[in-house]
């Protein structure tokens, strides 16, 4: 009852403080994909999500890291019952569960994943080279669609580590989809949709 | 007409910003229904700078009928998002979190507080010497020296322009002006529709027979003659408007004719600074206009000149 609420708040106060404006190259209809994005706050993911239209927000669900999720009640609230996310856990000496499959089983159910391929929140300028996790799901899962989405200034609103967001404004651009192509090796498809994903990104003046 | 009451004539002067923009809205319709393909994104944009006008002009006008208490809320709120596009576009380090944030959540409410409670000695000094100060100070505590002097000049510029300067036209009610008693809000509009209009003037009278530019590095489209023309017809009705100032007829245009040329060479300051970023707009809040900051370039530059001139001369 409560949760569509305090989604429609949560979006519309990150609308509100960012000002965001949202471009496309292509309109997208409903369906399994990956939109993966740059990370540097933790207000990406929502960010992406409040992006988009009601019709592809319904299916998407953000991969979020288990071990910072499950802290906390309203963490583990939000997580699970607003955002339906896709919790992963990330240590791999630890897991009980392989994070591949786990997105690949919401992949197959029908869902959208948001997804943030540099593994971390980049603090500095560009992109961190990608980690192998959206290579691996491309080879699981058949045909699947790979929409880039570059978020710019968000890092400025919300820097790692403070606690106030500053009110800035900012954009979400969503570039073509991209596919795993046939025997293409990881080394090539990761550096290709990190390419993709860098085009996005303004010049600096 | 200077013999209505302040209401009176507040109602006289919204009728007849309500004409004229019926006037621009039919000659955008009729412009629209038979302009050739070539011209049509130019008379699109013109009707949405129409439209925007009404909008605007609603937003003043809403912001009267609740006195002075409505005017701060409104331009405290046009300083947040002239500041938010001015940050956005000027980018500031990771250093410099602890100023912008102070930036935003301290100095800027602190500014329209002291304005409301009426503080003049401190509020004509907050921001050129407290602030600045301050700022500094805290993008130093950042620990990050790359390209310091420009950073800090950002943030300090934003706050000057977007906070410090609007926040002198609702200062402008906090004049006491004898024999002008509760009719500060004449005085605001007078400062808006003069400066206003002449921006659209001098856009009207650059398309009409524009011809030579006049700062070609700086602005592309401001030309001499839409220069001539703007400042000398908006400052001509200034002059007409002198029953709802404090001034006499002479008065009121020699008041125009400052605040215009003020606002024309703002608009200048303004543009070199997009330009040296390598943008046409400040943002994109305002159907046709652009951003706040565009729209409010020229009103910037002149508040504060158009407040210190009323108050030396006539309060």
């Amino acid at each position: 009852m409560l949760e569509p609420l305090v989604a429609r708040s949560l979006t519309g106060f990150i609308r509100l403080l960012t000002g965001s404006r949202v471009f496309w190259s292509e309109q997208l209809a409903p369906g399994p994909r990956v939109y993966y994005g740059n990370h540097s706050s933790h207000g990406d993911f929502v960010l992406i999500w409040s992006a988009l239209p009601p019709a592809l927000r319904a299916q998407a669900r953000p991969v979020a890291a288990a071990e910072y999720w499950r802290r906390g009640a309203l963490r583990r609230y939000l997580i699970r019952r607003v955002f339906k996310g896709v919790l992963v856990e990330r240590d791999a000496a630890q897991r009980t569960e392989d994070p591949i499959t786990t997105m690949t089983a919401a992949i197959e159910a029908g869902d959208a994943l948001i997804l943030f391929p540099e593994g971390t929140r980049n603090p500095g300028e560009g992109l961190l080279p990608f980690k192998s996790g959206l290579y691996h799901l491309a080879t699981r899962c058949a045909d699947l669609e790979l929409v880039p989405v570059w978020l710019e200034n968000l890092n400025r609103v919300m820097p790692k580590g403070r606690l106030i967001p500053l009110p800035l404004l900012c954009t979400a651009r969503f570039g073509m989809p991209l596919r795993l192509a046939a025997g293409e090796d990881k080394q090539g498809f990761l550096e290709r949709t990190r390419t993709a994903l860098l085009a996005l990104a303004p010049k600096e003046a | 007409m200077s013999h209505l009451t302040s209401h009176q004539q507040a109602m006289a002067l919204f009728a007849g910003i309500g004409a004229v923009l019926l006037l621009a809205t039919l000659i955008g319709r009729v412009l629209a229904l038979r302009v050739s393909p070539a011209g049509r994104s130019a008379v699109d944009n013109l009707n949405a700078r129409i439209n925007a006008w009404w909008a605007m002009a609603a937003l003043v006008g809403i912001s009267f009928m609740f006195g002075k208490p409505g005017v701060l809320v409104l331009f405290f709120l046009v300083s947040l998002l002239a500041l938010r596009e001015f940050i956005t576009l000027l980018p500031t380090r990771g250093g410099d979190y602890w100023a912008l944030a102070a930036a935003f959540y301290l100095v800027l409410p602190i500014q329209y507080l002291l304005v409301g409670i009426e503080w003049y000695g401190m509020f004509a000094i907050f921001i050129p010497v407290y602030a600045f100060l301050l700022l500094p100070i805290l993008a130093a505590t950042g620990g990050d020296t790359t390209r310091f002097l420009e950073r800090a000049a950002k943030v300090q510029w934003g706050l000057m322009i977007s906070v410090f300067c609007i926040s002198h036209v609702p200062a402008l009610l906090t004049l006491k002006i004898p024999g002008y008693e509760h009719r500060q809000l004449l005085l605001i509009a007078f400062l808006v529709i003069v400066v206003q209009s002449s921006d659209v003037l001098q856009y009207v009278w650059g398309k009409l027979c524009g011809k030579r530019l006049i700062a070609p590095v700086l602005s592309p489209s401001k030309t001499l003659e839409g220069f001539v023309g703007g400042v000398a017809s908006a400052s001509l009705l200034g002059g007409l408007l002198w029953w709802i100032t404090p001034f006499s007829f002479l008065g009121a245009l020699g008041m125009a004719l400052v605040i215009n040329l003020m606002g024309f060479l703002g608009g200048l300051v303004m543009s070199a600074i997009k330009r040296d970023r390598g943008i046409k707009d400040w943002g994109h809040m305002i159907e046709g206009h652009g951003g706040v900051l565009d729209r409010l370039d020229s009103v910037c530059f002149a508040a504060p000149v158009f407040f210190h001139m009323t108050r030396y001369f006539w309060a």
